[in-house]
């Protein structure tokens, strides 16, 4: 038996082939959200998929976030699969009274009576100087919250296995798009479909220490590692994959064994997903430790427009690299 | 467009005999749930419908067993009269396992799946996306059947209700909007938060047929409900009613009722919508006294049954605590 050959493709590509497959094996999925029908997606993601599958499954829906996220958990609880997109994690707070007090809150307080197997897409994170409503790294804030999942894809893989398995889950399940990884071009297997969304990834091996991370600062963190590595640092990168809930044995197995950890995380970091992390560090793997814990964290302020400002509050390699060094050197 | 002129729906005794018990129900429910409060049997909020029972008991006759409800914090009324059991609802209000909701939900978040009953929503105007949502799920999957959205007249202050009443109208779902205007989001008067008080003209401007009727009138609550639910039933889209009303209680039991005046609270108490409506069925020679009399006795003790059903409930293991904030069913159902 060959195996095919692996296809050029984008992370773009890969999420509408997710979202096709989906709409094709299953007639309860249906897409909706702003655009994402005669527009074709406001990142271009759904493009084609109105010709394709028509107006009744790809829904263009007025600019009404609190509505038509509201209307997904009513459609899941009504016996439908729907994908909601909204644009951006920004846009997602109009929404936030009903994902946190009926999508994550419903199952628990009607006793168990009525789940809701929802998946609401949206792009996150900062890069591309779009400054301070639509740049926001704000997934830290669902992971905060029982009731839901969420899920980061950083890798092509990702984007095209995740949102399957989403919808075949029971619950409300949150995929968080990094905007800058749409474009990310690379080979995928010609027969890649379904993923595991339960335990975080080792990206690249290591024995010196571990560089946690997750979505759009996995490449950036894997650079890092690559430049440590010529310095003879050999880094273990970790993608966490899923935010919520957090793969602590993997995370835990890494420290355990680098002694070392370095999480680096898009949001802001007080009260982050790296904040939550350094303390299971912390409880977990304490007297592992050689070093304190490092954090490479976006600056605290609202998303600056000016391009070298926007570089400047976001993690980048060479804070990545600083910190890693500092930890295995004790020094720079 | 108005609900006057629509001929008040003839009916039989039994259905009279029906309309006054619900009512009774809700009634005697909800003075035994106020009295139990203060017993610290029922702990939490607890919001009365007292005064507003002719809209649950009169609207839910125009439904039927498929169809879906959603309705608010102050829904021991529509629940009762959906058909949840007076023992389900007690022991919920007790915290029991057996409650209805398995004592996670409380006095504003009663759920039952066999009626269809989702919530007990207590974030006001909440709700209405998650009937849209029914009603769509509906829509695509080609059931003939409706969602009823119960919710409150503070609830059209909320931007969720403008943008589900457009969602409803443009996508032409099968949603009943069924407005309880008791002139009061808890203390706030209606003409205090609204620039524009006339709830069907906001209604009629997403082009929804929206129709006001006097909420103390059972006979016309059911009337008025019937006209709509029927018209969504036959592709009409969704429809508006506003039930005008009135809450005879506080809005819960902490509030000092610093908004409204005594004599006003007396004033809509003499258009109390129980006696209103069994001395005209007495009237109509439909009823005679001792049929009240003997509603009376049946939901006596019915209410007791479900104080004992309540009493006698368990408390569920502290060791559950954390089931059911994720589903126990595997993925792929």
């Amino acid at each position: 038996m060959t195996t095919p050959a692996p296809v050029k493709t984008t992370y773009r590509e890969a999420v509408r082939a997710a979202i096709r497959e989906a709409l094709q094996r299953d007639e309860r999925v249906f897409l909706m959200g702003e655009d994402v029908g005669r527009y074709g997606g406001c990142f271009a993601v759904s493009k084609g998929l109105l010709a394709e599958f028509g107006a009744a499954r790809i829904r263009d829906t007025p600019l009404s976030e609190s509505a038509f996220v509201g209307a997904g958990i009513g459609a899941a609880l009504g016996g439908a699969r729907p994908i909601v997109e909204i644009m951006t994690v920004n846009f997602s707070l109009l929404a936030l009274d009903q994902i946190v007090n009926n999508a994550a809150a419903i199952l628990y307080m009607s006793g168990g009576q009525f789940s809701i197997p929802l998946v609401i897409r949206m792009t996150t994170g900062a890069g591309r100087q779009l400054a301070a409503q639509h740049s926001h790294s704000l997934e830290g804030w669902y992971a905060h919250i029982p009731g839901i999942k969420v899920l980061a894809p950083a890798t092509l893989e990702d984007a095209r296995g995740m949102l399957w398995p989403a919808l075949e889950d029971p619950d409300p399940v949150l995929i968080f798009e990094h905007g800058s990884l749409y474009n990310m071009a690379g080979e995928l297997a010609a027969d890649a479909g379904a993923v595991d969304i339960s335990r975080a990834a080792v990206r690249r091996p290591g024995t010196d220490v571990s560089l946690i991370t997750y979505g759009g600062t996995l490449g950036k963190t894997l650079a890092a590692a690559e430049e440590l590595g010529a310095d003879g640092i050999n880094a273990e990168v970790i993608d966490l994959r899923t935010l919520r809930p957090l793969d602590t044995e993997t995370i835990i197995g890494s420290v355990s064994k680098t002694h070392r950890a370095v999480i680096v995380d898009e949001g802001w970091r007080s009260g982050s997903v790296s904040a939550e992390i350094t303390a299971r560090i912390v409880e977990n793997a304490f007297y592992d430790l050689d070093a304190p814990v490092a954090r490479v964290c976006s600056a605290e302020v609202p998303m600056p427009y000016a391009k070298h400002l926007e570089d400047a509050a976001l993690p980048q390699v060479p804070a990545i690299v600083a910190g890693a060094r500092r930890l295995v050197s004790g020094h720079e | 467009m108005s609900d006057e002129g629509a001929a008040p729906r003839a009916i039989d005794r039994d259905h009279a005999l029906l309309l006054l018990r619900q009512m009774i129900r809700i009634r005697r429910f909800e003075e035994k749930s106020a009295e139990l409060y203060s017993d610290g049997k029922i702990r939490g909020f607890l919001h009365l419908y007292i005064g507003q029972e002719a809209v649950a008991a009169g609207a839910m006759q125009a439904l039927r067993p498929e169809d879906a409800v959603v309705a608010t914090y102050r829904e021991h009324g529509h629940a009762l009269v959906r058909g949840v059991s007076a023992g389900a609802i007690m022991a919920e209000l007790y915290g029991k396992v057996e409650g209805c909701s398995r004592g996670r939900g409380g006095s504003m978040h009663l759920f039952d799946a066999a009626t269809r009953f989702y919530g007990g929503n207590a974030i006001v105007g909440g709700g209405l996306p998650l009937a849209v949502g029914l009603a769509l799920a509906d829509k695509i999957q080609g059931h003939p059947r409706l969602t009823a959205c119960f919710f409150g007249e503070g609830a059209v202050a909320e931007g969720e209700f403008h943008e589900s009443m457009n969602l409803a109208a443009l996508w032409q779902l099968p949603v009943l909007f069924c407005c309880e205007n008791n002139l009061y989001a808890m203390g706030t008067a209606l003409a205090r938060s609204e620039s524009e008080t006339d709830l069907c003209l906001k209604a009629s401007s997403f082009e929804m047929p929206a129709w006001p009727v006097d909420g103390m009138d059972v006979i016309a609550c059911e009337t008025a409900t019937r006209r709509a639910a029927e018209s969504v039933r036959t592709g009409g889209g969704p429809h508006f009613v506003e039930f005008r009303t009135y809450r005879y209680r506080a809005h819960s039991m902490f509030d000092p009722e610093l908004y409204r005046d005594k004599a006003e609270v007396e004033e809509w108490k003499e258009r109390d919508p129980i006696p209103a409506f069994a001395a005209r069925a007495k009237q109509d020679g439909l009823l005679q006294d001792e049929d009240a009399a003997a509603i009376e006795d049946e939901v006596g003790v019915e209410i007791a049954k479900s104080v004992e059903f309540a009493e006698a409930g368990t408390w569920e293991p502290v060791e559950d605590l954390t089931r059911f904030a994720y589903s126990e069913r595997p993925a792929g159902r």
